[in-house]
């Protein structure tokens, strides 16, 4: 029997369950609200996405082609490879070029350009990396393979428990170390509405980010910003773009969790104690942004044994964040399109990424050079 | 660097396969039509060479590497088979005789290359179709991946070929059944889910062309095999300077060939169908020919859109999604699932 049984069956379950999401006369009621509402707001409605799926599922069903003239949906910051600065890039490459050691990465990360090479080029270069779906995997081969390795720690609340987890029940091998480059969401929508420079009059906030924190984590949004959590079907978008409609109608600016069926108010309790457990806040740089304070996190001072930054003093002189000509800072912090860039399907596409923003299945302009995003239809 | 060396994408038969075969061919060749048939400049399912009396010789070859030899629903030989008939067909030919070229890994069972050899023979048997010749090689072990099947068909067209340029703003756009299910059986089989009930489509679509032909209801076909119908309707849209507008409600896919693409991700619009065709018909004519499709065996036959003045100055395919909402169709990039045929 095959760990596969029931892949299927169960994939066509799921899919009923999610048509009700997909739902074209529902579609259309809300469709039909959103412009009501929209006749009733100010001249123009900036609503942003956190999230890269919500992009994906905006840009795949084309929900931008059905929002009126004055909503424009923005695309943010929720691509963590595009936000892992390049440094993270040329330290693994540097471990895996100069002291012999394996780089287990995840696949979105593999062609992500750091300063002068991606993982996938330094791969062709000698060096041994090797894509993983998860810690879990990496934990299984760095055992079983007992060389000295290292895994590449990026992702938001939503990958961290997955790490976190296995440190904390010391299943981790002492061959496999952790570059921990983990990024926080709450302090990075924090920043930008900070910056007073980025217009968001309502937020589409992330849903499987939320199911870890909670809707408690969001509070500091009320009486800032319309905030919605959000499923990531096209039908939840909808709500989620109705709701803050509804809002900025009301002159409210509540945090309203759309995702009920799968964020709770506390989220995931015990996920959130072992994360606090296993690692540390911290000041943190996100790629073309620069510092963001207390937006990261790194492994706890009593697991430091496990940090690879701690293990290996391994220096990087200087890294380049962001390459000449390159928009994806801006495109990231919702203050450009990748229409704007000069680059995008030019000097840069999925083929051949010039900036971080291209390669991820959640960076913007992969999605909208994948998915046709970039064309203005009506 | 690796960017200058061939990658598996180049393969895939999308955006980078284009762009690498003008690169090598398209632009280097001199001489590249006989007469005024269908040549290399065309790049169209098959090429043509006039034999007098408005008649002209089609021709087509390709080269069989999909992975596994053996997947559910056929095998490399029936796949080699009926893909050559559905590059004929979709022309407009009818194909009367094959030559084939078979390369071995040594070491390879002879009871499986004979049950390969028997799929292909039985469609040709089927089809009345001659195997004049061919070539039969073996490599050593290791240099290869156990078979590679490549394929030559002649056919005879009569009257003019249906080429891709044919679409006409208003024409209408039929598929013969549900598409897809052929790159999502490999997939499925590559990605060693043993439990899928995916099975691949391949078969010839020469009944379908015949159908569509003795009704006088066809301007243009294509077999949406490698890159989907997105890569198959965006060659009708540049070739034939059209947009292009497909209803996602209409378009017919098995519900299991959706519920794996959506779980591995991958736009199902981009998988291959090997046993079905896009039939580009007037839309006076369409309902007619969707009908007498569904009477004669292709049951689940739609009409899934149609072609429009183009409203840029880049002919585009746009595709009307399941809520509503309109997005562009791209030509498919980068490498879906290798070895698909």
């Amino acid at each position: 029997m095959s760990s596969s049984q029931g892949y299927v069956k169960r994939a066509l379950s799921l899919q009923k369950i999610l048509l009700k999401y997909r739902d074209p006369l529902l579609a259309r009621k809300l469709v039909d609200r959103i412009h009501d509402l929209s006749r009733r707001v100010d001249d123009k409605v900036v609503i942003m996405n956190f999230c890269g799926t919500h992009e994906h599922t905006i840009t795949y069903y084309g929900i931008r082609s059905l929002m009126p003239a004055n909503i424009e949906l923005v695309a943010g910051p929720g691509c963590p490879v595009c936000v892992t600065p390049s440094r993270i890039i040329d330290y693994a490459i540097k471990l895996a070029l100069d002291e012999g050691v394996i780089v287990y990465t995840y696949g979105d990360m593999y062609k992500v350009p750091g300063t002068k090479y991606s993982l996938a080029q330094a791969k062709s270069l000698g060096a041994n990396v090797r894509v993983v779906y998860g810690f879990n995997d990496a934990v299984k081969q760095a055992r079983s393979d007992r060389r000295e390795s290292v895994f590449v720690g990026v992702g938001f609340e939503t990958t961290m428990p997955t790490v976190a987890s296995q440190i904390y029940i010391g299943n981790v091998p002492e061959n496999l170390a952790i570059i921990p480059a983990y990024k926080l969401t709450p302090p990075i929508l924090k920043y930008m509405l900070g910056r007073g420079d980025i217009r968001i009059d309502g937020i589409i906030l992330p849903g499987h980010v939320s199911t870890i924190i909670g809707v408690e984590s969001w509070l500091f949004l009320e009486g800032i910003v319309p905030s919605v959590i959000s499923g990531f079907e096209p039908i939840d978008i909808l709500i989620s773009i109705y709701i803050i409609l509804k809002q900025l109608v009301n002159h409210e600016r509540r945090v309203i969790n759309q995702y009920r069926r799968v964020v709770q108010f506390k989220g995931n309790v015990k996920a959130r104690k072992i994360m606090s457990e296993v690692f540390n806040i911290v000041d943190a740089d996100w790629r073309g942004i620069g510092l963001v304070p207390k937006s990261g996190a790194t492994l706890a001072d009593r697991y430091s044994n496990l940090n690879a930054e701690m293990r290996y003093h391994v220096r990087i002189d200087k890294s380049i964040d962001v390459k000449p000509g390159c928009k994806c800072a801006d495109i990231v912090l919702g203050k450009a399109k990748p229409t704007d860039c000069p680059l995008f399907l030019k000097a840069c596409t999925p083929e051949r990424p010039y900036g971080p923003c291209m390669v991820s299945s959640e960076g913007t302009c992969h999605i909208w050079a994948k998915y046709g995003g970039y064309n203005e239809v009506k | 660097m690796y960017v200058d060396k061939i990658t598996l994408a180049h393969g895939a038969g999308g955006y980078e396969t284009s762009l690498l075969i003008h690169e090598l061919f398209v632009k280097v060749f001199k001489l590249k039509n006989i007469g005024d048939g269908i040549g290399l400049n065309e790049l169209d399912d098959s090429a043509t060479i006039p034999i007098g009396n408005g008649k002209s010789l089609a021709i087509t070859v390709d080269s069989y590497t999909v992975k596994p030899v053996f997947f559910p629903g056929g095998d490399i030989g029936k796949l080699a088979a009926s893909g050559t008939i559905n590059d004929l067909a979709v022309i407009g030919a009818e194909p009367i005789a094959f030559m084939d070229s078979i390369v071995v890994e040594e070491g390879f069972p002879l009871k499986d290359l004979k049950k390969i050899i028997n799929s292909y023979k039985s469609i040709l048997d089927e089809y009345h179709i001659a195997l004049l010749g061919g070539d039969f090689k073996v490599m050593p072990k290791d240099s290869l991946d156990q078979v590679i099947f490549t394929s030559i068909g002649i056919g005879l067209v009569d009257g003019r070929p249906l080429v891709d340029s044919n679409v006409e703003p208003g024409d209408v756009i039929v598929v013969t059944g549900p598409i897809g299910s052929h790159g999502a059986a490999i997939l499925a089989s590559q990605l060693g889910l043993e439990d899928v009930e995916v099975r691949s489509d391949c078969r010839p679509i020469l009944p379908a062309i015949r159908i569509a032909k003795k009704l006088n209801a066809i301007k243009a076909a294509k077999d949406p095999t490698r890159g989907g119908i997105a890569m198959a309707l965006n060659e009708f849209a540049q070739k034939s300077h059209v947009d292009i507008i497909v209803y996602e409600e209409k378009i017919p896919v098995k519900e299991e060939v959706k519920a794996l693409a959506e779980m591995t991700g991958v736009d199902v619009y981009a998988l291959a169908s090997e046993g079905q065709a896009l039939i580009v018909t007037s839309s006076d004519r369409a309902n007619e020919l969707v009908e007498a499709l569904r009477r004669n065996g292709f049951r689940e036959a739609e009409i899934i859109g149609e072609a429009r003045r183009p409203i840029g100055h880049k002919p585009r395919v746009y595709l009307k999604t399941l809520i509503g909402g309109t997005r562009v169709l791209e030509v498919p990039r980068g490498e879906l699932v290798p070895r698909i045929c």
